[in-house]
């Protein structure tokens, strides 16, 4: 029942969008090609998906995201289990990614691209930098905070080091990162774009690029609705992974 | 002849709002191999201090702690302490917690396995193997945590207020299961208490303490066999005498009165 009120919720709320544009479009004094409608839009979507160029421009942005998406929750995980044992060593390293954080990830851009050329790594590492402060800080953080009846069980019963970190400390802590890892998605998808727009010449990024230099407003406008969809899909998949590992720990 | 468990004019002192606090001053004691110790006094009588102490969590700020003529300095897996708040992993099932120990012993896995459900049994929890500890009860994640001590076949327990957050009738059931498997395992226990029932319903010997500074105040033996009853004559006289040990505490603020 819920989720059919939920689907209902959803068709209500998209249709209202479509309206609001159509609505827009008969009023609108642009010519055609540059203010599409909904249906011209809808149009150029199932044109591209005929001649297949979407597929192919989700699978080389899929695979830049995965590529810096897990790169970076990997890195940003093993450095932050690291130094939220370490926290007078933080104390040095904090300063430098307060001040990396707040730099946004599109910044680096002509830098990465000076460096690497146009290509896959340019997007890969804006999406690397994206997910990478959130997830770090959020572990460190975790780590810190943690309960201290686990340090005192990992000791009580002799398991230090590394055993300590993987057997204990990461699963204690891994409710609290999981929060950190969902928000460093949203961020890194929202940065794909943005990387790929600048130093690609493939992918979703590229194609609004691509249909802008072409006059093409609508195929632009069907590959950002294709970019919110993948987007929401990316999310509630990820939701889901991370009910199931936390009804392992036994939190939901 | 030395005793097992040493601790000679052990002090431990904190500061509190710039204010030095004496948790534990001077306390000496000694503990025999397979005596069951029960530390017992108000809140601030520095009790879970001597414990973590023994137990090596702890330092001192002065005196020592001698186990079988070593000194304490670190946990080990030869001194198993139970926290009030049970210590269990929540992402591992009740067979997983209880194999813990046994991975550090590095014993094979199918040996762990027995080796675990034979404790799983002995504290009653069998049928249970594979829940996590938060579909279980206060009371049978607290036999978890005992089965999960066990299994390691350790020396001594230190048992921290185990039972503090059960229920009075969850508490009873299990002071008897600890008492049952102390007799059974033979091991050495140091539990802390503030209940003096329970404390009268465990103990070879009860050390009864005072805050203000952390003191002992009295060393109790308690003359009752191994089938202890809360409602005979002889168990209430135990009780009774440890009560007039804490009257004196009240007398001593009359003076300060008058």
């Amino acid at each position: 029942m819920k989720k059919l009120l939920s689907i209902k919720n959803i068709i209500i709320s998209i249709a209202a969008l479509l309206l609001v544009w159509e609505i827009l479009f008969l009023c609108s004094s642009y010519s055609k090609a540059l203010f599409p409608s909904p249906l011209m839009a809808f149009y150029a979507l199932i044109e591209m998906i005929r001649s297949g160029t979407l597929l192919s421009n989700i699978g080389t942005s899929m695979y830049r995201f995965a590529a810096g998406y897990f790169s970076a929750v990997a890195a940003a995980v093993i450095l932050g289990l690291i130094l939220g044992r370490l926290p007078k060593v933080f104390q040095y390293i904090n300063p430098v990614v307060q001040l990396l954080r707040p730099i946004s990830p599109t910044a680096w851009m002509p830098f990465v691209v000076l460096l690497f050329g146009i290509g896959d790594i340019p997007a890969i590492v804006i999406i690397f930098i994206a997910a990478f402060f959130p997830v770090l800080l959020s572990t460190v953080s975790a780590v810190g905070n943690i309960d201290p009846i686990y340090l005192k069980v990992a000791k009580n019963f002799e398991i230090s080091g590394s055993a300590a970190t993987w057997k204990v400390i990461f699963p204690a802590v891994f409710p609290q990162i999981a929060n950190g890892i969902h928000l460093a998605l949203g961020t890194a998808w929202i940065f794909l774009v943005a990387g790929e727009m600048v130093g690609a010449q493939s992918g979703l990024g590229y194609q609004i690029i691509d249909a802008r230099n072409n006059i093409r407003a609508d195929i632009l406008l069907a590959t950002i609705f294709v970019i919110g969809v993948i987007g929401i899909l990316l999310d509630s998949l990820l939701k889901s992974a991370e009910k199931r590992i936390l009804k392992l720990w036994g939190l939901k | 002849m030395t005793s097992y468990i040493q601790v000679r004019k052990a002090c431990k002192k904190f500061i509190h709002n710039g204010k030095e606090f004496n948790a534990l001053d001077n306390v000496s004691l000694d503990i025999n191999k397979g005596e069951f110790i029960c530390l017992l006094g108000p809140s601030g009588c520095g009790k879970s201090t001597l414990l973590n102490a023994i137990a090596g969590f702890d330092h001192l700020t002065e005196g020592s702690v001698m186990i079988d003529g070593q000194e304490v300095s670190e946990p080990t897996i030869n001194h198993i302490t139970i926290f009030q708040n049970y210590g269990l992993l929540p992402w591992r099932n009740v067979i997983r917690n209880v194999e813990l120990g046994l991975e550090t012993k590095k014993i094979p896995k199918e040996e762990r396995k027995i080796i675990a459900q034979k404790y799983i049994d002995l504290v009653g929890l069998t049928g249970l193997e594979k829940r996590h500890p938060a579909q279980l009860s206060g009371g049978q994640q607290q036999r978890v945590s005992i089965a999960r001590g066990l299994t390691v076949d350790p020396d001594i327990i230190f048992m921290d207020e185990p039972f503090g957050a059960l229920d009075a009738i969850t508490r009873m059931k299990l002071q008897e299961d600890i008492l049952r498997i102390s007799r059974q395992e033979k091991k050495t226990i140091i539990f802390v208490t503030h209940d003096i029932e329970e404390a009268v319903f465990l103990a070879d010997r009860i050390v009864v303490m005072m805050a203000n500074p952390g003191r002992i105040k009295s060393i109790v033996k308690v003359p009752l066999g191994h089938h202890r009853d809360r409602i005979a004559s002889d168990f209430l006289y135990v009780r009774d005498k440890i009560l007039e040990l804490f009257n004196i505490k009240t007398e001593e603020y009359i003076e300060y009165y008058i």
